[in-house]
């Protein structure tokens, strides 16, 4: 149990050491918020969809958490390449362990990530429909970094280097976010893109997040929490077999 | 303390390492010879559980690293080959890790990072980034980590490879110490002669996945009429440069090391 607190820990002070990471990180969701959610707003409104902001803050949480969750997970391969790995993997303890360690500190790390975006999207006239509705939603962001985190492990435990990194981003990471819903409606879809919002996960936890903290959801909370849920188990499943293969 | 018997490892149709036995006795200081790409690391990699092997044998301290690999990993401490720090934690912190790891119990743990730090004189830096740090200061480090939970054998991979004359006695009058006090038995590898005539009680020499020859440096001298350890290992070796394989993983860490030291 030490074993895993003290993985966590690293992780966390490795993210709140690099101030630059954490600025970096944030401007991405504020130029969507701010272009999008301003440029758009008055097209949506008159659509009769009412405040577009509000409906893209989710969004925009649920991308920053996409980004940093996968993020996190690939850092693997920066340990496998700078040596630290090989210091965890000599310890006596199983991998199992190591992997619950890193995945728990990487989907802290996100979980933070985004919540920070959350408050920034509030600074900028983001406003849930209950204060209250917030901690159900960090359990769900929470949920969502525990599932890209063990995607983000199982990917790097299968890569070597991080040239494959820029593939990854843009033919899984990309696409996982601009056909989540994050931006626009799930509702009266062109069937094609309602299928791939469908089975893509991350759909889901947007999803869950509007249920939860704008009151306007789509599959319904029970069905998002048991698709997160069973993804999130089968892609850690998944992390942790290919990250006992690694072989240094 | 560790017994090797036919080991083998392959790699799709070829052969790193092949057949190879030797023993090391308790509190032994052993060196490990031989030209780039022999086999040297491979061996280390199997005898520390990071690679399993293709066949064969092997036993430290009484435990099989592959079947038992907890017990065999508590038994020894290693320092790789390339740095194994997290260059984002202090120094403090690299070693707490370790210890948290290993188990060591908290207050034991307080008073061995002390101790070992100030052993390696890098008491007084101990919370700064590692980062920071020169190549021998992190070298030192890692010695100090992997003696922290007082294994029975010692792994060094090359630890003294880029360090100057001064940084490389300072480390073995450590090690020495430390193999005189506490009897830990220490293997290691290196491409410096002088350095395993002048520590090693006994050497092997390994090339293309075999053991050569294997001794005291008067044993090997002895074996082919020269008068140097350098020139046995020429004798034994012959005088062909080999090219060690680059994998991508080599060219990065080269390229990120470039990167840092221009912007220093």
């Amino acid at each position: 149990m030490k074993k895993i607190y003290i993985l966590w820990l690293r992780q966390i002070k490795r993210y709140l050491r690099s101030k630059s990471r954490i600025v970096g990180s944030l401007a991405q969701p504020l130029l969507f918020l701010l272009a999008m959610g301003y440029g758009f707003g008055s097209v949506y409104q008159k659509a009769g969809e009412g405040n577009y902001l509000n409906f893209l803050a989710p969004g925009i949480i649920g991308m920053s958490i996409l980004f940093t969750s996968v993020f996190s997970g690939m850092e693997v391969i920066w340990d496998r390449q700078f040596g630290f790995l090989k210091e965890t993997l000599v310890a006596p303890m199983s991998r199992l362990s190591i992997m619950i360690g890193r995945t728990l500190g990487g989907a802290t790390v996100a979980t933070l990530q985004g919540v920070i975006v959350m408050f920034i999207a509030m600074l900028f006239g983001f406003h849930p429909v209950s204060w209250l509705m917030i901690i159900p939603a960090i359990l769900i962001m929470f949920l969502v970094s525990l599932l890209f985190t063990s995607l983000g492990t199982m990917i790097a435990s299968l890569l070597d280097d991080m040239q494959g990194f820029q593939l990854i981003m843009n033919f899984l990471v990309m696409p996982l976010f601009f056909l989540s819903g994050a931006l626009f409606p799930l509702d009266g879809l062109p069937a094609a893109l309602a299928i791939i919002a469908q089975i893509d996960p991350l759909s889901y936890g947007i999803d869950a997040l509007r249920a939860l903290l704008i009151g306007a959801g789509h599959y319904g909370l029970t069905m998002d929490f048991i698709v997160l849920g069973a993804v999130t188990v089968l892609f850690w499943s998944l992390g942790s077999y290919f990250f006992r293969k690694i072989q240094i | 303390m560790i017994s090797v018997k036919n080991l083998t490892k392959k790699f799709d149709g070829f052969t790193a390492v092949d057949n190879i036995s030797f023993e090391v006795k308790e509190g032994e200081i052993f060196a490990f010879l031989g030209p780039n790409g022999a086999g040297k690391s491979t061996t280390i990699k199997m005898l520390t559980t990071l690679l399993k092997p293709t066949s064969g044998e092997m036993d430290l301290n009484g435990h099989d690293p592959v079947r038992e690999s907890d017990e065999a990993r508590r038994s020894f401490g290693i320092v790789f080959q390339d740095p194994s720090l997290d260059d984002d934690l202090t120094a403090y912190e690299n070693m707490e890790f370790h210890g948290v790891l290993y188990d060591v119990p908290d207050k034991l743990r307080k008073e061995r990072i002390e101790y070992l730090l100030k052993f390696v004189e890098l008491w007084e830096r101990r919370d700064n980034l590692v980062k920071e740090f020169s190549g021998g200061m992190k070298r030192r480090l890692e010695i100090a980590r992997g003696l922290l939970h007082h294994p029975k054998i010692f792994f060094l991979d090359e630890p003294t490879l880029g360090l100057d004359p001064q940084t490389r006695n300072a480390l073995w009058a450590h090690l020495r110490e430390l193999n005189k006090n506490e009897k830990t038995t220490i293997f290691f590898s290196t491409h410096y002669m002088e350095e395993a005539e002048r520590i090693a009680d006994r050497i092997a020499v390994i090339d293309h996945g075999k053991i050569i020859a294997s001794g005291t440096a008067d044993d090997l001298k002895k074996q082919t009429n020269t008068n140097s350890l350098e020139d046995a290992f020429l004798a034994l070796t012959g005088k062909s440069i080999r090219e060690e394989t680059v994998g991508s993983m080599d060219h990065f860490r080269a390229m990120h090391r470039m990167h840092t030291n221009n912007k220093r």
